[in-house]
């Protein structure tokens, strides 16, 4: 098949059949990132080979260098952020953790990287298949952090992601996990936008006078110790909690430039009238969805609710949306050994986000689809069962529930 | 129409970009129809090994919600056509990971398709194929498979003539109207475009019954509950061999009792041990280990164990010792030194002798490319034949 023409200086919008590790790679082109590092590993590196390849076509200007680890990879994109660069990066389980003291500076610094997380299981053992705890484990540090669920969401996400994380009143980095497999390697018809509309949407990376340059001399990351480390802190909670307001206008321009609109938060599936939900991230939803549908055709009440950013949290969202079912199931793509009734993360998050209030539902915790084991319709209804027994007797069983283990 | 499934099985490395090309065709020309769709590759065939059979998948749908539940499968529960793009892949589809060794029509559903391109007949086909079940359909593409390199595509139009012959064997995916306009669209090429009509015109058809085909069941392994698994992720290592044999002579390594390779394969090594200088060498080269060393100091390759690169051939000193040979022409895998021992020299020869004859007929080597200009000489040759 000919190769298509070059898109980077096209202005209109066109459909790509591309995968979302395509898509994420073609929003590089769009946001005219300076600076991506590379290290190869599954999932992620579908990423860089694509980038390779739109760099080779002509379609991509920047500084792309294969790094020698992922360490190296992630220290490479903080310097470069740090003197103003647009940078992207990325990688997938213990890649990512493999990179992680540079991962964890990076947020407490306070520079804007942009990375794609393709998820997948901590080896050992060796497994390729999405789990969630390698992107999960920045849950504490500073970085946004979101969860797209088809190629044309990780395309707008990463242009959200460049916008807020650079934005003055933020200036953190973003992770955007996308399921490893299910969203990196499956192909669909994608609206790739204009880049004019893209620049209009995404103004240059402006760090003011916190820019790494001779003509504006300052020294990053001192010595700081007690003196200053707490005020710091709380400096950069500030900016996460400033966070999600600038998400929020991010998604509302999105919607007024490019047409599509969504919820920046959470999305709401079967709702309205329903009396039990499940909740969960990721590429869960599509399965979710089609039981959902095949249920309410039998007369069921049920319905589902994405959760798409995970930092900042959406307590509020979910405080107000969950508040009105009898019972909510929560799917975790995640383990969290040891935790409140050996839950997912994600469990233990929403039903700490609904302490306070006062009409809670019964949460249950479900874990499924580790190491990349298919969610089917049948344990999406499976779950479904559980949740709504729970209610039926008396709420007494909200622990935690292994679903799709061999045993 | 419901959702469409086509599956698309074929050797690692050599065929991935036709496999890739096919299923984003398929995606392109249900548009055409008002349709969308999804390309994807099993995700655990990546990272590929050269001719390990491997799967893609399109799935076309009307609308979003149709085509939700395949997004987030590794492949469908069952298909309308599968292709298998090597005629070999007809013993059985093995890939990495503990799937055991799955019939190559395993996904078709009742009435379905198995198209394939082959130069065999239908009835050696379906005597390799394992029985299905259900009634399907055998379609035959005529042609010789195609293979090309990691970095090299062999243009000989096999892409577009898979898309022809898929509008006549499933018409409910797609008209032939619809792949000319796709192939000229994304091709842009109207000699491909012919070529797509004509594998339409020449399709041939034929009902395989439940009855018909290798009444062997494929092997496949039981996997534990978690309760029964060894903790501290410890699995059994492959126990020891038969070692040394016939005094302090032959030799027979241990093999890995699991993971057989004869379905990796669309060659084998067909040795001669009347000729053979015993020199070591395919033995010393041999990437998996495969050669058991005889009393008599000969080396046998097991056939349970060959992935069927061709080192062995490539390193043999002596012509005409080691020669690669179609794994069409085989329906077992025993031990070429037995079948020596049993037969006798003449009879033997006679064996080895047919089979290099047969091997004639398949013109090349079915994979890879082993000299400078030979992917040019071929191109020049495939056109001609498309034409
Ligand atoms: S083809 Fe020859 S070298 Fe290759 S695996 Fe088989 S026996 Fe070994
Ligand atoms: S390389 Fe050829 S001659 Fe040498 S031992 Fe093997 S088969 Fe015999």
């Amino acid at each position: 098949m000919t190769t298509l023409p070059a898109l980077g200086g096209i202005q209109v919008e066109r459909d790509e059949l591309i995968s979302g590790s395509e898509a994420i790679a073609r929003a590089c082109v769009l946001a005219d990132v300076d600076v991506i590092t590379a290290y190869p590993i599954r999932p992620y590196d579908t990423v860089m080979q694509y980038v390779a390849r739109l760099i080779a076509n002509g379609e991509l200007d920047c500084e792309f260098i294969v790094a020698d680890s992922e360490h190296s990879q992630f220290e490479m994109v903080k310097h470069a952020s740090a003197v103003g660069a647009r940078v992207f990066v990325g990688s997938s389980g213990v890649g990512w953790f493999y990179a992680f003291e540079a991962i964890t500076v990076t947020a407490g610094l306070r520079l804007p990287v942009v990375a794609m997380v393709g998820n997948r299981a901590l080896d050992d053992p060796g497994a390729f298949g999405v789990e969630h705890n390698d992107a999960l484990a920045v849950r504490d540090l500073g970085w946004l952090l979101t969860w797209v669920d088809t190629a044309q969401e990780a395309l707008d996400t990463a242009l959200i992601a460049w916008r807020v994380a650079e934005d003055p009143r933020v200036f953190l980095p973003c992770a955007i996990s996308a399921d490893g497999a299910f969203l990196t390697h499956s192909q669909q018809i994608v609206k790739v936008p204009g880049k004019k509309l893209v620049q209009q949407f995404i103004p240059p990376y402006n760090r003011g006078n916190l820019v790494l340059h001779p003509d504006n001399p300052i020294t990053i990351a001192p010595q700081v110790n007690e003196d200053w480390l707490m005020e710091i802190r709380k400096q950069t909670d500030e900016a996460m909690r400033r966070a999600k307001g600038v998400l929020a206008e991010a998604y509302q321009e999105f919607g007024d430039i490019f047409g599509r609109r969504r919820d920046p938060f959470i999305e709401e599936y079967e709702t309205d009238d329903a009396e039990l939900v499940l909740v969960g991230m990721g590429t869960l939803a599509m399965p979710v969805k089609v039981a959902v549908r095949k249920l309410r055709e039998q007369g069921q009440k049920v319905g589902f609710i994405r959760v798409k950013w995970f930092r900042p949290f959406p307590t509020q969202e979910l405080q107000q949306s969950l508040s009105r079912f009898k019972a909510v199931g929560v799917v975790d793509r995640d383990f969290s050994m040891g935790s409140p009734s050996y839950g997912g993360v994600l469990f233990n998050e929403i039903r700490s986000a609904l302490y306070p209030l006062p009409q809670r539902p019964a949460v249950v915790g479900f874990i499924a689809g580790l190491g990349g084991r298919e969610i089917r319709v049948p344990d999406v209804s499976n779950m479904i069962d559980m949740t709504r027994k729970t209610v039926e007797e008396g709420r007494t069983d909200q622990q935690t529930h292994w679903i799709g283990v061999r045993e | 129409m419901a959702t469409v499934a086509v599956e698309v099985v074929y050797r690692g490395v050599f065929q991935k970009s036709l496999a890739k090309e096919i299923c984003r065709g398929i995606v392109f020309a249900a548009r055409k129809e008002g349709r969308i769709g999804t390309a994807f590759g099993r995700y655990g065939d990546s990272p590929e090994r050269n001719g390990i059979p491997a799967k893609q998948y399109a799935v076309v749908a009307d609308g979003e919600e149709e085509l939700e539940a395949s997004l987030s499968q590794y492949e469908p529960a069952e298909v309308d056509v599968t292709i298998a793009l090597d005629d070999t892949l007809c013993k059985g589809v093995e890939s990495w990971a503990w799937y055991g060794l799955q019939p190559v029509n395993k996904l078709v559903k009742e009435n379905g398709t198995l198209i394939v391109t082959s130069v065999q007949s239908p009835e050696d086909l379906v005597r390799s194929i394992h029985r299905n079940g259900v009634p399907y359909n055998l379609a035959i593409l005529r042609g010789q498979p195609s293979f090309s390199g990691l970095w090299v595509y062999r243009d000989d139009h096999t892409d577009v003539r898979v898309l022809g012959a898929l509008s006549k064997s499933c018409p409910q995916l797609f008209s032939l109207a619809s792949v000319e306009e796709t192939v000229k669209e994304q091709w842009r090429s109207d000699l491909k475009v012919a070529s797509a009509r004509r594998a339409y015109e020449r399709l041939m058809t034929r009902l395989v019954e439940p009855g018909e085909g290798n009444p062997e069941e494929a092997y496949s392994y039981h996997l534990l509950p978690w309760q029964e698994m060894r903790e501290g992720v410890v699995v059994p290592a492959v126990p020891k061999g038969n070692g040394f044999r016939g005094g302090d002579k032959g030799f027979e390594p241990a093999r890995n009792p699991h993971f057989k390779k004869f379905a990796t394969r669309s060659m084998r090594p067909v040795v001669n041990f009347d000729t053979c200088a015993k020199c070591s060498l395919c033995w010393l080269h041999c990437p998996d280990g495969c050669f058991d060393i005889t009393p008599e100091g000969l080396y046998d390759a097991n056939i349970n164990a060959c992935c069927g690169c061709g080192i062995c051939e490539e390193v043999c000193p002596v012509k005409g010792a080691i020669t690669m040979v179609n794994e069409a022409l085989f329906t077992e895998n025993g031990s070429q030194y037995e079948l020596w021992k049993a037969q006798g020299k003449e009879g033997y020869q006679t064996w080895v002798g047919e089979k290099v004859t047969a091997q004639k007929g398949f013109g090349q080597w079915s994979h890879g490319y082993h000299h400078k200009g030979q992917y040019e000489t071929e191109l020049a040759l495939a056109s001609k034949e498309a034409q």
